[in-house]
C-alpha cells in the first residue's frame, strides 16, 4: 500500500523515527522552556552545555574508565553546578534588563565554552560508543530499530514528564512558578527565592547536559556539536510557547514528526521547515501555541 | 572643550586603521609568502594549524632563504569567510609585497583569493580546496590547483570503486554546490564504467539526525552508499549507518574524506569503507620521515592537504631558485615545465591550466585488527594514475588549454 | 511640572551647545576619512568598516531609535548585495544602477518581512525577522544564480555613469565615501526629524504614542523599511568594493554580529555603530596581527596564537560588554561627559 508514493513500511518507519527525533528535541528543549519559563532569561548557552554534557561523558570515559550510565548522572551534575557558577556571577545582574541582554550575554559564553573546547580537541570530534547493554537492534517488521534510539525515546519521555509533573503539579513547582512571578511576595514568606532561582538555572541546563550524554553515541562530539541544534530547539521553544512546559514537549514531539515527513517528500528543505512553522504559528498566535502573553 | 576630546578619539580610532596598514610597504627584497586558511572552524584539522606547520617545515628545509633573499611568511584565519579571506590577500599584495599566496579550504574562499590574485598578477596555490572551477571555468594563468579536487575524487572512487564490483549506488549528498557537482561528477564516472545510480536523497548541511536519511538508502537496495558530503555531516552519517546496520548489506565509498575523520570516527565505525586521497603518511620509507617530524610537533598524523602545503611551498621555492627570479610570469612558466618529485608525489607536473597531475589512491580503512599502531588505519587498495584522474583537455572550459 | 521648567531650559540650551559640538566632532571625523588614504591607510579595508558601519548604523535606526530588535537584518545586507552584484555582473548594468537595484531589493524585502513581523510584539517580532530570515537563506542557498556556496563571484567595477571607471580602489573608495556619508546623514536627519521624534516615542511609550492618535504600525514599517534600504545600500556597496557576494552575509551569524556591533558601540547613539563596526572588523581581520604585536611587546608567545581565537575574543567581549559596557563605549563616553558637565 502505497502513501503519496511512499510504500507503507517505509512511511511508517520515517514517522517512528521523526517521533525518536521530537523526543530528543523535547529534552533538549525543556531546560531552555524551563530556563525561560522561570527566569525570563532566553539561554542561548543551552547548545554549548548541551556540548559540555556529552564531552564529559566522553572526558569521564577517557580519563576515568566511567562508564555510560555513570557519566549519565554525574555529567548533569557537573554542568548543574558550572551553571550555578554562571548564574551567581553573571547572570544575575541582568535580570532585570531586556531579553537582548540575557541572549547576548549568553551568546557569548557559548562563544568562549566553544572556543577552548576547539581549541584543545579540535573540530573533527570524538569518537563514543554505544554502551554495550543497549546495543543491537530490534526487528519492528515494518523497520529496524537501534535499542539505543528506543532507549533514547523512553529516556527523554520519562525526563520530560516527571520535569513537567514536578513543575506544574508540585508544590515545589508552585513555589518556583510563584517565585518568579512574585518574588517579594514569596520571600514574605520565608521562602529562599534567589536560591530557588539559582537551582532552577542549574537544574535547566542539567537537562541540557543530560541530552547531550544521550546524543554522544549518536551525534559525533564536536565542540560545534550545539550550534546546529540551538536554533532549531530556539524555535521549538517559541512555537510552543515561551514559558509552557507542555508546549515545548508536545511542539519537539511534534517538529520531530513534521521533519521527517519532510525528509522524505522535501529533503532539502527539512531544516529549513521549522522556520516556516513558526511564522505561521506566531502569526496565528501570537504567543506561540500553548503560551500565555506577558 | 569636552566634545574636542570625543572628536580626537574619533580620529585616533580612525588613524588606528592606519597604524596597522602603513607598518610594512613593498620590500623588493624578501620573498614573501602568505597562508590564508580555516583556523578555527570546521576545516581546521584538516589543514589550518598543521598546514601552517607544514609551511614553515618547508621553508625551515629549504634554509629560509631563496635566491640569497630571506624568505617572510605571513598567516590569517579567513574563518571561513570569502570577505575576510580576500580582504587580506588584497591587503598583503598591495601593502606587503606579497608574493606568493597559498590558500586553504573553503571553496567559496578559494574562488575569491582566485580572482584577487588574477587582479594583482602574484602566484597563487591552492591546497584544500574542493571546487575544480579553479582550474576550468576560473582558470587563470597564475592558479596552481595543487592537491585533490572533486572531479578527481569521483573519477577515483567512482571507477576503482565499480570496477571492484561495487555496481548500484546511492548517493547521500550535502545539499549544496560542493555536494551536487560530487555526486555529479562521481555518478558519471560510475555510469561510464557500467554501474548504475538507484537513488539519492539530498540532506541540509549541518543535519544532526541522518537515520532518514539511511533508510531511504537502505531501502533502494543498492551496494553502494556513496556520502557526498564532508567533515562533520560524513561522520554523522558514517555513525547512524553503522547504527542502523547499513553496513552489513552496504558499502559506504567516502567521496571526501580524510585521515582525521577515520580517526575522530573509530576503526569500529569506519572498517572497510573507501575512499579516495592523494597521500597517506605510511606509504613509504619518505612519507614515514615527515609524517613522524609533524606528529613530533602537532601529535597527529599529517593529513594529505598538511603534506601538500609542505610539497606546495617546497616546489614553489625551487621554481623561484631555477626561474632565478620571483617575478610571477617567469615562475609560473618555470612550474609548467618542473618535473615535481619528492615525499607528496613521486612524479608529477603542472598543466597548462595550472592543474597539479599527480596520482590519486583508492584507500581502504582497516579493521580494528589489522591496525598495529596509532593511526595505522588505511590500506591502499588501487593507484589511479594522474592522466586518469583530473578533468582531461578535453573536457576542460579553460582557455589557457587550448592552443 | 513647573519644577521641571528651568531644567528643561538648561537641557535645551545644553542640548544646542552639544550639537554645535557634535557638528565638529563629525567634521574631523569626515576628514580624517578624507585624508586616510593619503596617509597610508589601505582603502579597501577602510571601505569594508565603512559599509559595516552603515549596516550597523541602520541597524540601529530600528533598534535604537524605535526600539525594534531584529535578528535578521542579514537578509536585508545579503540579499541586497546577491540583487546589485548579479544585476552589474549578468545584466552589465552601471554600478550606480546596481546599488539602486540593491537598495530597492533591500527595501522590498524589508517590507515584506516588516508587514509580517511587526503584527507581533517583543521577542516574537524577533523571533519572526530571524525565522524568515533563515528562509531568505535557504532560497538564496537553493537558487542557482548565487552560485550556492561557491558565491557570486567576478562581480565588475564598472563605470560610474558610464563614464569613471572605479577599477582603482582610490577612486572608488572617494565615490563610496560620498554615498555612505550621504546616506549616515540621512539617518541623522531622520533621528532629528519630527518623523524620529515620533519613533522614540513609540519605542519609550508605544501605548501613550497610541492614545495620542499616532498610526504606530504604519510608522514602524516605515522605520523598518528605511532601515533595511540602507543595510541594502550598505550590502551592495560591499559587493562592488569586494566583487564578491557569499552566502555569509544571509547568515544568521552576520545577524549577530550587526547587533553585536551595535551594542559595543553603544545603542541609541549616532556615532556608536560607527565604533562598533570599526571595533568588530579590526578583531576579525587582525586579530592575528594584533596578537603578534602583544607578543613582540611583551614576550608573551601565547598571543601568538590569538589569531586562532577570534570566535572566543568575541564571545568574551559580548560577555564583557553586557555585564560591564551596556551602554557600548560611545554611550559610556557620553555619560561620562555629560556627568563631568554638571
Amino acid at each position: 500500500m502505497d502513501i503519496f508514493g511512499i510504500p507503507l513500511p517505509a512511511m511508517l518507519s520515517q514517522l517512528l523515527l521523526g517521533l525518536v527525533n521530537g523526543a530528543f528535541y523535547a529534552m533538549l528543549s525543556l531546560g531552555l522552556a524551563v530556563i525561560f519559563g522561570l527566569l525570563n532569561v532566553i539561554n542561548f548557552a543551552h547548545g554549548a552545555l548541551f556540548m559540555l554534557g556529552a564531552v564529559l561523558a566522553w572526558m569521564g570515559m577517557e580519563y576515568a574508565g566511567l562508564n555510560y550510565w555513570v557519566m549519565l548522572v554525574l555529567s548533569p551534575l557537573v554542568v548543574a553546578v558550572l551553571g550555578v557558577v554562571i548564574e551567581k556571577t553573571m547572570l544575575r545582574w541582568i535580570y532585570k534588563l531586556d531579553h537582548i541582554y540575557g541572549l547576548l550575554l549568553t551568546l557569548g559564553i557559548t562563544l568562549v565554552i566553544e572556543g577552548i573546547f576547539r581549541s584543545i580537541y579540535g573540530v573533527s570530534g570524538l569518537p563514543y560508543q554505544t554502551p554495550d547493554a543497549l546495543q543491537g537492534a530490534t526487528d519492528l517488521g515494518f523497520m529496524i530499530l537501534p535499542n539505543y534510539r528506543a532507549w533514547v525515546v523512553l529516556a527523554s519521555l520519562t525526563v520530560c514528564f516527571v520535569t513537567w509533573y514536578v513543575i506544574e503539579k508540585t508544590k515545589l513547582g508552585a513555589y518556583l512558578r510563584a517565585g518568579t512571578e512574585n518574588p517579594k511576595m514569596v520571600e514574605a514568606f520565608g521562602v529562599n527565592v534567589p536560591l530557588m532561582v539559582t537551582l532552577t538555572y542549574g537544574f535547566g541546563v542539567a537537562l541540557a547536559a543530560f541530552a547531550g550524554v544521550l546524543a554522544a553515541p549518536v551525534i559525533q562530539i564536536s565542540p560545534l556539536m550545539g550550534q546546529n541544534l540551538i536554533i532549531i530547539v530556539f524555535a521549538v521553544v517559541v512555537i510552543g510557547g515561551m514559558g509552557s512546559i507542555m508546549g515545548s514537549i508536545l511542539t519537539g514531539l511534534g517538529l520531530g514528526v513534521i521533519e521527517g515527513l519532510t525528509k522524505v517528500f522535501y529533503p532539502e528543505a527539512s531544516s529549513t521547515v521549522v522556520f516556516f512553522i513558526m511564522v505561521i504559528v506566531l502569526l496565528l498566535r501570537p504567543a506561540g501555541l500553548f503560551g500565555r502573553e506577558k | 572643550m569636552r566634545k574636542t576630546r570625543l572628536a580626537a578619539a574619533m580620529a585616533a580610532i580612525v588613524m588606528g586603521a592606519v597604524s596597522f596598514n602603513a607598518a610594512a610597504q613593498v620590500s623588493g627584497d624578501t620573498v614573501k609568502i602568505g597562508y590564508i586558511t580555516d583556523m578555527s572552524g570546521l576545516y581546521a584539522d584538516i589543514d589550518g594549524p598543521g598546514g601552517l606547520e607544514a609551511v614553515k617545515m618547508a621553508i625551515e628545509d629549504h634554509g629560509g632563504k631563496v635566491l640569497g633573499k630571506p624568505i617572510e611568511l605571513v598567516s590569517a584565519d579567513h574563518q571561513n569567510k570569502a570577505d575576510i579571506a580576500a580582504s587580506k590577500a588584497r591587503e598583503w599584495m598591495d601593502q606587503q609585497g606579497l608574493d606568493m599566496l597559498l590558500g586553504g579550504t573553503n571553496s567559496a574562499t578559494g574562488l575569491a583569493m582566485n580572482k584577487v590574485a588574477q587582479e594583482k598578477k602574484r602566484v597563487y596555490f591552492n591546497v584544500g580546496a574542493g571546487t575544480a572551477r579553479l582550474t576550468n571555468e576560473e582558470c587563470t594563468p597564475y592558479t596552481v590547483h595543487y592537491a585533490y579536487d572533486t572531479v578527481a575524487l569521483a573519477k577515483g572512487t567512482g571507477s576503482a570503486v565499480v570496477k571492484q564490483g561495487g555496481k548500484k549506488w546511492f548517493f547521500l549528498t550535502a545539499d549544496y554546490a560542493f555536494g551536487h557537482s560530487l555526486e555529479n561528477d562521481t555518478a558519471a564516472v560510475v555510469k561510464a564504467n557500467g554501474g548504475t545510480v538507484v537513488g539519492s536523497v539530498r540532506h541540509p548541511l549541518s543535519a544532526s539526525d541522518f537515520s532518514s536519511f539511511l533508510l531511504q538508502a537502505q531501502a533502494s537496495k543498492a551496494d553502494i552508499l556513496g556520502l557526498a558530503n564532508a567533515g562533520g555531516d560524513t561522520i554523522n552519517a558514517i555513525k547512524a549507518a553503522k547504527e542502523f546496520g547499513i553496513t552489513k548489506t552496504m558499502k559506504i565509498a567516502g567521496l571526501l574524506m580524510f585521515i582525521n575523520d577515520v580517526h575522530s570516527l573509530g576503526l569500529k565505525n569506519t572498517e572497510g569503507l573507501l575512499m579516495t586521497d592523494s597521500w597517506y603518511w605510511d606509504m613509504n620509507d619518505d612519507t614515514r620521515k615527515f609524517a613522524n617530524r609533524f606528529f613530533g610537533k602537532m601529535k597527529k598524523m599529517p593529513s594529505s592537504l598538511q603534506a601538500a602545503d609542505y610539497s606546495a611551498i617546497s616546489t614553489y621555492l625551487k621554481a623561484v631558485e631555477a626561474a632565478k627570479t620571483d617575478d610571477p610570469e617567469k615562475v609560473m612558466a618555470e612550474l609548467k615545465k618542473m618535473k615535481i618529485s619528492d615525499f607528496y608525489t613521486k612524479s608529477s607536473y603542472i598543466r597548462a591550466d595550472g592543474r597539479n597531475i599527480h596520482d590519486m589512491y583508492l584507500m581502504q580503512v582497516k579493521t580494528p585488527a589489522e591496525s598495529k599502531k596509532p593511526w595505522d588505519y588505511m590500506k591502499i587498495v588501487t593507484t589511479i594514475p594522474g592522466d586518469q584522474a583530473f578533468t582531461t583537455v578535453a573536457e576542460s572550459k579553460c582557455s589557457l588549454l587550448k592552443k | 511640572m513647573r519644577a521641571e521648567s528651568s531644567v528643561t531650559i538648561k537641557a535645551g540650551q545644553a542640548r544646542e551647545g552639544q550639537g554645535v559640538q557634535k557638528k565638529v566632532l563629525y567634521g574631523l571625523l569626515l576628514l580624517a576619512l578624507v585624508a586616510a588614504p593619503m596617509a597610508g591607510a589601505y582603502p579597501v579595508f577602510v571601505l569594508k568598516v565603512l559599509c559595516f558601519a552603515l549596516f550597523a548604523c541602520a541597524f540601529n535606526l530600528l533598534i535604537g531609535y524605535t526600539g525594534l530588535l531584529s535578528f535578521g537584518h542579514a537578509a536585508f545586507f545579503g540579499g541586497a548585495g546577491y540583487i546589485s552584484g548579479e544585476a552589474m555582473k549578468l545584466w552589465g548594468v552601471t554600478p550606480e544602477i546596481g546599488l539602486i537595484l540593491g537598495t530597492a531589493g533591500g527595501a522590498l524585502i524589508g517590507y515584506v518581512v516588516g508587514s509580517l513581523a511587526i503584527r507581533r510584539q517583543g521577542i516574537y517580532f524577533s523571533m519572526i525577522t530571524l525565522a524568515l530570515a533563515q528562509m531568505l537563506f535557504f532560497i538564496c542557498l537553493q537558487a542557482p544564480f548565487t552560485g550556492g556556496e561557491d558565491g557570486l563571484q567576478g562581480i565588475p567595477r564598472g563605470k560610474l555613469f558610464g563614464v569613471l571607471s572605479l577599477a582603482d580602489d582610490l577612486t572608488l573608495y572617494y565615490v563610496a565615501l560620498v554615498i555612505i556619508v550621504a546616506a549616515f546623514a540621512l539617518i541623522v536627519r531622520t533621528v532629528h526629524s519630527p518623523f524620529g521624534q515620533i519613533l522614540k516615542a513609540i519605542k519609550e511609550n508605544e501605548p501613550r504614542a497610541i492614545s495620542l492618535g499616532y498610526d504606530v504600525d504604519r510608522f514602524k514599517l516605515t522605520a523598518f523599511v528605511l532601515s533595511a534600504a540602507l543595510s541594502g545600500l550598505a550590502g551592495s556597496i560591499k559587493a562592488l568594493v569586494l566583487g564578491f557576494e557569499t552566502l555569509t552575509d544571509v547568515h544568521w551569524s552576520m545577524s549577530g554580529s550587526v547587533i553585536l556591533m551595535t551594542l559595543v558601540g553603544g545603542l541609541g547613539t549616532l556615532s556608536g555603530p560607527i565604533v562598533g563596526a570599526f571595533v568588530v572588523v579590526a578583531l576579525e581581520n587582525k586579530l592575528g596581527d594584533i596578537g603578534a604585536f602583544l607578543a613582540a611587546v611583551t614576550g608573551i608567545d601565547w598571543f601568538n596564537s590569538l589569531g586562532e581565537s577570534v570566535t572566543m575574543v568575541i564571545g568574551a567581549i559580548f560577555v564583557i560588554c553586557v555585564l560591564t559596557f551596556r551602554r557600548g563605549i560611545m554611550g559610556e563616553l557620553n555619560a561620562l561627559f555629560s556627568r563631568k558637565q554638571e
